[in-house]
């Protein structure tokens, strides 16, 4: 897989397991999940083409256009304040 | 400090809260219930003679050399099997003691040869200290009657050496080997006098029995009849030094024990709180690798690849590798290069390694191999109880009743802490295990899984959801404690999810191969058998659906309340010695230390006050996306301090692309690793050995590492990053890893507790440690979830798209075996080549008959990613279909076979599903053949430099 493609297809995957957490906006937790875990060149990239993106990463993707720091969907991209302590990481 | 063995107090000491006053040799002692007269004499500091005791062991009674006289006792009662009781009047020497004993003695020396100048235990043997304490002085029997002087030495294993001249038959070996290993591998033949020792094999030697070289007879032998090799070639020791072991997640504590700067040996120390005394044949034995002439010394650089290596001096490497990061960043951009930190490294040098990228690179292109291990632990556990870091300390095992463990095979991988959890099992737990291989552990000496559930490799979240339908369905979910502790709609509705017919252990058995009724009664017996524990590894997380089975597996420990006390909980058995440490200091490429995320203003402005510089405020790059990038050509310049990706890390292809791609690899290591066949600079690494630092095992537990020699380099690990850091026009100027240590804590709220000074007055401290818990916390969630309120999170089951087909028929997982760690960097440089040389496939007979393969032919391997050769063994261990391999040796290169399929949520690599084709083999692949050549060519050091 090219990057491109490595990152369409991650963007996917991420979509489709949101989509089966039912109590949460797929759409909207993907965006949350790649504003806060992918790196500004991998964005980049699904924003410049939304070609083999599936319609819930593409609603993503759209959601990042019009904010890039969306709000958070999950525990997991809620990080430990600056002075926080006992939290932990999400990989 | 000089020499001085450790402490022993004859008897294990009780737990009994009850307490009792008795009186020693006329000094009165109050002890708890349950301590032996022995130990509470030792306590005292009388210490009875003893030959048989031990504390390690349950006490034995067989030497007759402990005896006591009791007031109000006919005879002289052995004091190690002797209870105190109040009031209890005890003598431990008297005239007709001193002449029982010191005729025992004289019995035990007249079998046993004199050589005790000659002896490797000269000075450190407990037989002649002890014919010492009781005054003999001569032996009247003569030896010329039948002795075993002229028993044959056992030189099988590679360590230790067992001569069976010196034995005096007190079983401390055998039960060590049985109460602490747990392997049963020794048994006495024999009776009387032709009682022995024995491995209980046809040969009757140690290499070929079920001894797992863990060390444990080594250490419990009172004679030199178990003796090191290298006590034998080096002499005693004569210091010792407390340190942490380096190799798995189980953290160790050892004392290094010394003569001058040559390690003589490692032994196990029993107040380590992660290990309580014991030891693995890694942490014990497999040190070697620490002096082996393949290490690499002198810094070296390379214009190209192809090129030969050029020693050059240290500043000579900085400068040079300095100029090419600023080069590639003036020409590619800031964000075209990274590092990659350490997880074998300390807390203190991964921290400098993240915040040389941060504050050095400028970018926060950062990662860690947790990346390909337990990242799918942070993102399930985070999601789920609101902290991503196993929730006891390993102690907690012996109060669980019910043990469950998927994707995990502790006795190869955790051993150590494999050997506490049998022993909690022969005193009756019961134990469930999922798993695609029927692993050591679900059958054993005294142990047998109740339940042994062998899916289907890929279908973790199934076999989860369905235990869960069984628990909600049939009522046995705690909601007393879900009403308690968690979100009650969320869990309503997760019950209602798991409780869909389509959820059920039948509905789901043609996707899981597991027995319904089977997986059934094991969800049974977790959720209604008391203190349920559940301790998993990589065949969780490595995985497409990785973080959704970590998530799964919280979502059944809080359904079924087996969250928040002793004995309970969720435990990620991390396969590295600091892969918590390495996630703790910040090696992620999304947040700081203490999990705080590069895009809070409060978190950056902490560090950038500290350290003088802005942070970039976007994530950086994972391993996979630096290596995807630097393919497509935006990344161009990697600092990988202590991994080696090339044989690590998924699809080898790849990841050799990604490197070749790459105009300056910085490989900071012991070895010229694979990884750095790509390298243009080698930087000489040091070993755990060489160092001061903290670990941080799988237990949150911080512990010291302490440098017990110099570095064979010249530098240790951090002071050669605080060079490149310089070189890079940083002004560091820390002169010790403490002063780390305290930015650490200074920078890092759930260290704020932590400091070398408190390590070393604690010994070890397990996080969060501060103003609330200054002691550390040992079992997490006691009072509550860290963020409110568990959350239960819906975790449907998706396939792979790993698929099986025609072409490629089996599915491969892949794992560890107990002499190896990792890529074998350590390991195949030391003798545990012995027990394993190369790595072998495991294949079912079914599947190889299928193929014409008999056990030992060469196959031919090969999946979608590549193909490599290697030879078959068969087992019924692996379902068919199955097929199993380790990734120990570069000449196997399994991650050739493996993919690009990673985890959804983290990116870590799916290695435990590939769908693969075996076949006979009569060569090397061509890969094989290729990189072996590129190896060759690639490790060339300049004639004239080298000398």
């Amino acid at each position: 897989m090219n990057q491109r493609d490595h990152l369409v297809y991650m963007a996917n995957q991420i979509a489709r397991n949101f989509g089966t957490m039912a109590d949460m906006g797929a759409a909207a937790a993907t965006a949350d999940h790649i504003a806060m875990f992918w790196d500004p060149r991998m964005k980049a990239n699904v924003f410049a083409d939304a070609a083999g993106l599936s319609p819930v990463a593409a609603a993503a993707v759209e959601l990042l256009r019009g904010d890039p720091h969306p709000p958070h969907q999950t525990q997991a991209t809620q990080f430990n304040a600056g002075d926080e302590v006992g939290h932990s990481d999400a990989g | 400090m000089g020499y001085e063995p450790q402490a022993d107090f004859g008897t294990p000491a009780s737990d009994a809260a009850d307490s009792i006053t008795l009186t020693i040799d006329g000094r009165e002692t109050t002890v708890p219930a349950g301590t032996t007269v022995m130990r509470a004499a030792a306590e005292l500091g009388n210490n009875i003679p003893k030959l048989c005791a031990t504390d390690s062991l349950k006490q034995f009674g067989s030497c007759r050399l402990c005896l006591v006289e009791i007031d109000g006792r006919r005879g002289t009662p052995a004091s190690c099997t002797t209870p105190v009781e109040p009031g209890m009047v005890v003598r431990t020497q008297t005239p007709a003691l001193h002449k029982l004993r010191k005729g025992v003695m004289e019995l035990y020396i007249s079998d046993h040869p004199l050589d005790c100048l000659t002896c490797p235990a000269n000075g450190d043997c407990e037989l002649q200290d002890q014919a010492g304490a009781v005054g003999l002085r001569e032996v009247r029997y003569g030896y010329e009657g039948e002795n075993h002087l002229d028993s044959a030495k056992d030189l099988s294993n590679p360590y230790f050496d067992f001569d069976p001249s010196k034995c005096i038959a007190c079983s401390r070996c055998i039960r060590a080997c049985d109460e602490v290993q747990g392997s049963f591998a020794l048994t006495m033949d024999g009776r009387g006098f032709e009682s022995k020792i024995s491995a209980g094999t046809a040969a009757d030697d140690f290499l070929s029995s079920e001894c797992v070289s863990c060390g444990a007879c080594v250490q419990a032998c009172p004679t030199s009849t178990l003796q090191e090799r290298k006590v034998v070639e080096i002499g005693t020791p004569d210091r010792s030094v407390v340190t942490t072991c380096a190799y798995c997640g189980v953290g160790c504590t050892f004392r290094a024990e010394m003569r001058g700067e040559q390690l003589v040996r490692m032994v196990p120390w029993k107040d380590g709180k992660a290990n309580r005394g014991h030891s693995c044949v890694k942490g014990r034995f497999a040190w070697g690798y620490a002096n082996h002439q393949e290490r690499i010394l002198n810094p070296m650089i390379r214009e190209s690849i192809d090129q030969p290596w050029r020693e050059v001096s240290w500043d000579e490497a900085f400068a040079h590798a300095a100029s090419e990061i600023r080069r590639i960043q003036a020409k590619y951009g800031k964000e075209s290069v990274g590092g990659i930190t350490s997880s074998r490294c300390t807390n203190e040098e991964t921290f400098l390694v993240q915040k040389l990228i941060r504050a050095g690179f400028r970018n926060n292109n950062v990662d860690t191999c947790a990346r390909v291990c337990h990242s799918p632990t942070g993102y399930g556990l985070k999601t789920t109880f609101g902290t991503s870091a196993g929730t006891q300390d390993f102690d907690s095992v012996m109060q669980s009743d019910v043990i469950l463990i998927i994707g995990a095979n502790p006795t190869d991988g955790h051993p150590v802490f494999a050997s506490r959890m049998k022993r909690r099992l022969r005193q009756g737990a019961k134990l469930i295990v999922i798993d695609p291989r029927r692993t050591d552990i679900v059958r054993s000496p005294h142990i047998e899984a109740a339940h042994h559930l062998p899916l289907r490799p890929g279908t973790n979240v199934a076999v989860l959801t369905a235990m869960a339908h069984v628990i909600v369905t049939e009522g046995l979910a705690d909601e007393a404690f879900v009403r308690d502790r968690c979100d009650w709609d969320e869990y309503a509705h997760w019950a209602e999810f798991v409780a869909q017919s389509r959820n059920s252990p039948e509905a789901l058995e043609p996707v899981t191969t597991v027995d319904p009724a089977d997986l059934r009664d094991a969800a049974r017996l977790y959720a209604t058998g008391g203190n349920g524990a559940i301790y998993y590894g990589l065949g969780v997380t490595e995985h497409s659906q990785g973080s959704s089975t970590v998530m799964a597996i919280a979502n059944l420990a809080m359904a079924t309340g087996n969250v928040g006390r002793e004995g309970v909980g969720v435990n990620p058995l991390r396969g590295q010695n600091n892969v918590q440490g390495a996630c703790d200091m910040g090696s992620f490429p999304h947040e700081l230390s203490g999990y705080r995320h590069v895009s809070d203003a409060a978190a950056r402005a902490l560090f950038e006050a500290d350290w003088g510089v802005a942070i970039d405020p976007e994530p950086g790059l994972r391993i996979p996306n630096m290596l995807d990038a630097a393919v497509e050509g935006t990344f161009k310049a990697l600092y990988v301090q202590g991994e080696d990706i090339l044989q690590s890390d998924p699809n080898t292809k790849h990841v050799s692309a990604g490197l070749a791609a790459m105009e300056c690899v910085i490989v900071h290591d012991l070895f010229l690793n694979e990884t750095a066949n790509y390298a243009h600079v080698f930087l000489p690494g040091s070993t755990f050995l060489e160092k001061d630092g903290t670990f941080t095992n799988a237990e949150r537990r911080i512990q010291p590492v302490r440098k017990v020699m110099t570095p064979l380099n010249g530098l240790a690990d951090w002071e050669v990053t605080q060079g490149l850091a310089n070189a890079l026009g940083l002004d560091w100027n820390y002169s010790h890893p403490s002063e780390i240590m305290d930015e650490i804590a200074r920078l890092t709220p759930s260290f704020a507790g932590v400091s070398f000074e408190r390590l070393d007055a604690l010994g070890s401290i397990q996080w969060p440690a501060n103003e609330a818990a200054p002691d550390g916390t040992p079992v997490m969630h006691i009072d509550g979830f860290v963020r409110g309120k568990g959350k239960f999170v819906v975790t449907d089951y998706i396939p792979t798209d790993e698929k099986t087909g025609p072409r490629f028929p089996l599915l491969l997982t892949t794992g560890r075996i107990l002499s190896h760690y990792n890529v074998g960097a350590q390991t195949r440089r030391t003798d545990n080549v012995v027990w394993h040389p190369e790595d072998l496939l495991e294949m079912h007979p079914a599947d190889a008959e299928d193929r014409g393969l008999k056990d030992g032919d060469w196959t031919w391997l090969a999946s979608r990613a590549g193909e490599t050769t290697l030879r078959v063994q068969v087992t019924d261990r692996v379902a068919p279909g199955v097929v199993y391999t380790t990734f120990h040796h570069p000449a196997t290169q399994a991650n050739v076979i493996t993919t690009d399929y990673s985890d959804w949520a983290t990116n870590c690599p799916e290695y435990k599903v590939t769908a693969v084709q075996v076949t006979a083999s009569n060569g090397p692949s061509d890969w094989q053949e290729s990189y072996d050549e590129r190896s060759r060519r690639s490790r060339r050091i300049e004639a004239e430099a080298a000398e």
